[in-house]
């Protein structure tokens, strides 16, 4: 069931959409229309529906990864350029998803009600099921986890002894960055891997809010 | 100033309170041709309505979850309303009649065409936005 929603394929595939060729081979298939000419014809949720291949998926997340680890210069850097690419992904899907909620569209104000929106509705429009738990660190106010048992962007990634601390993840803590940059509850969004003897894969998004989001919240409570 | 002389200015806003799209224009209802008729002076008025309403509306969205945020500031008898997306792009009206549903349906288009504009992957978030699109979007309603 790990497949991608196709509104994902789009900005993840960078700046190198094939209008050309998509219109030469078929006349008028999900993307592209011969009537239709510019963006604005085509309707947005043309492709809510449609799915991309998880091996397109992987091909493509594999060649990013690739492309990202040509310019950096370790696994910081590497996770980094990761994060900015989900960014871009991330700022573009919030706005697709409330669009397509119509008038029931609801802008989140609280912490709680933004997780659980990123956890469940983005989670569940990206990769067709929920976070597997969101949690609150008990150390710090100001940290929150997500966790996914089995990233789907994880599933063909095997990473080198040299490069450990490195998880690919980083690219959906880019996407969840850019929901809460978007919400104006700016934070800092990074994956690790934290492995249970059932999930070897499973990955954590820890979520640690500046301070003026916490700040904004308590006077909420106040007032 | 009601009737076929109904002029509006619209603007986006982006998340650093800079604009990224401006557009005035009239009414397109009662035979309206859709030429802005603001007087000389009104026209950079227009921008400083819409300027000083930025202040209301942070204060305004954290009250509401909704996204169209009806008038939000007033000043004379020139309204300003607001439909706040989900990225925090603001999209502003300034009107001299209210009329909620109208601008709503305006609003709804024009939100529709920004995210189309945003699917681009060649835009980014706060860039400025050149298409004319938008004023299709106040022919229909407005």
């Amino acid at each position: 069931m790990n497949r991608e929603t196709s509104p994902f394929r789009t900005p993840s595939t960078g700046a190198s959409p094939t209008p050309k060729h998509a219109s030469l081979t078929a006349s008028t298939n999900l993307r592209y229309s011969l009537t239709r000419k510019s963006i604005y014809d085509r309707h947005l949720n043309r492709t809510k529906t449609s799915e991309l291949s998880k091996s397109a998926f992987a091909f493509l997340f594999g060649e990013m990864v690739q492309h990202a680890q040509k310019k950096v210069y370790g696994v910081q850097d590497l996770e980094k350029k990761l994060n900015q690419h989900g960014y871009a992904v991330g700022q573009r899907f919030l706005e697709l998803l409330l669009w397509r909620d119509g008038r029931t569209a609801k802008r989140e104000t609280r912490i709680l009600g933004i997780l659980q929106f990123i956890s469940h509705s983005l989670y569940r429009a990206i990769f067709q099921k929920a976070a597997d738990t969101l949690e609150k660190v008990r150390e710090n106010e100001d940290e929150y986890m997500i966790s996914d048992n089995d990233p789907l962007v994880n599933a063909y990634v095997s990473v080198p002894k040299e490069m450990s601390q490195l998880n690919c993840g980083a690219f959906i803590a880019g996407i969840i960055e850019a929901v809460l940059d978007g919400h104006c509850f700016p934070a800092k969004v990074t994956a690790h891997t934290a492995p249970s003897e059932l999930w070897p894969g499973r990955t954590v998004f820890l979520i640690k809010f500046e301070p003026d989001v916490l700040e904004r919240e308590a006077l909420r409570v106040g007032g | 100033m009601a009737g076929s002389s109904t002029s509006y200015y619209f603007v986006i806003i982006g998340t650093k309170d800079n604009p990224l799209y401006e557009a005035e224009f009239g009414t397109f209802k009662q035979g309206g041709d859709g030429v802005p008729k603001f007087r000389e002076e009104q026209r950079h008025m227009n921008q400083f309505i819409a300027h000083s309403s930025l202040d209301c509306i942070e204060d305004l969205q954290w009250a509401s979850k909704e996204m169209y945020l009806k008038a939000v500031d007033k000043f004379n008898n020139t309204w300003v309303s607001c439909f706040l997306t989900g990225g925090n792009i603001k999209l502003l009206l300034v009107h001299d009649a209210r009329s909620d549903e109208p601008i709503r349906q305006f609003f709804t288009d024009v939100y529709d065409m920004y995210c189309k504009t945003l699917m681009n992957p060649f835009y980014e978030v706060n860039m400025a936005i050149r298409s004319q699109i938008f004023k299709a979007a106040a022919k229909k309603y407005l």
